[in-house]
């Protein structure tokens, strides 16, 4: 699951009869950083997302289980939540190395 | 699965069902030395184990064993932490 910056909607009116009365929304997925990675993407909203809004977004076969009547649907990405806050820490804060011998966490 | 540090929070107040009084934290995989982590496109995992940001987990990434975990046939979430770790061996 990944974030998802909101930047238009696509409409269609040909579309595969499942997809029927499902907004679809054109996103930019971010990573961790909120940099974006890779192109725009099309995804199914379900949360009522608006332009502009941060979202958790989810691949594969799950975003086709988020949608709210048919579950068997051509989709493959869906916004499934609207970020209100957002705290990551730096990359330098926690030491993120796995080394030979005992590595002891806790 | 992989093994993650917990490294923030997201605090999402309109979500799908599936994503109910759980907390979706950040995590970021754990590489061996010398290796350049991977951009990674999968760092949100669902919290079923109380850990804090900070905390060592263990994430499962694929859907049918998240599913399994929430205990909900139908959900949509694909990770999901599942243990904190205490301590690796790595011969």
């Amino acid at each position: 699951m990944l974030f998802g910056r909101v930047h238009g909607n696509a409409v269609c009116t040909m579309k595969y009869e499942g997809t029927k009365g499902l907004k679809l929304l054109v996103v930019q997925p971010l990573n961790k950083m909120l940099e974006p990675i890779g192109a725009l993407q099309v995804a199914a909203d379900v949360v009522q997302a608006g332009p502009g809004d941060l979202c958790v977004m989810v691949r594969s076969r799950e975003a086709a289980l988020a949608m709210p009547a048919v579950k068997f649907v051509p989709i493959d990405l869906a916004l499934v939540g609207i970020v209100d806050e957002l705290e990551v820490k730096p990359d330098g804060t926690y030491d993120c190395t796995l080394r030979r011998g005992l590595n002891r966490f806790t | 699965m992989i093994i993650g540090k917990v490294v923030g929070t997201v605090v999402t107040t309109i979500s799908h069902r599936d994503y109910k009084n759980r907390r979706l934290l950040v995590v970021q995989p754990l590489v061996l030395e010398g290796d350049t982590p991977a951009p990674d496109e999968d760092f949100i995992a669902l919290d079923n184990t109380q850990a804090g940001v900070g905390d060592t987990v263990l994430v499962n990434r694929e859907g049918n064993g998240a599913r399994q975990v929430l205990k909900n046939p139908d959900a949509c979430v694909i990770s999901v932490i599942v243990g904190i770790v205490d301590s690796v061996s790595l011969v």
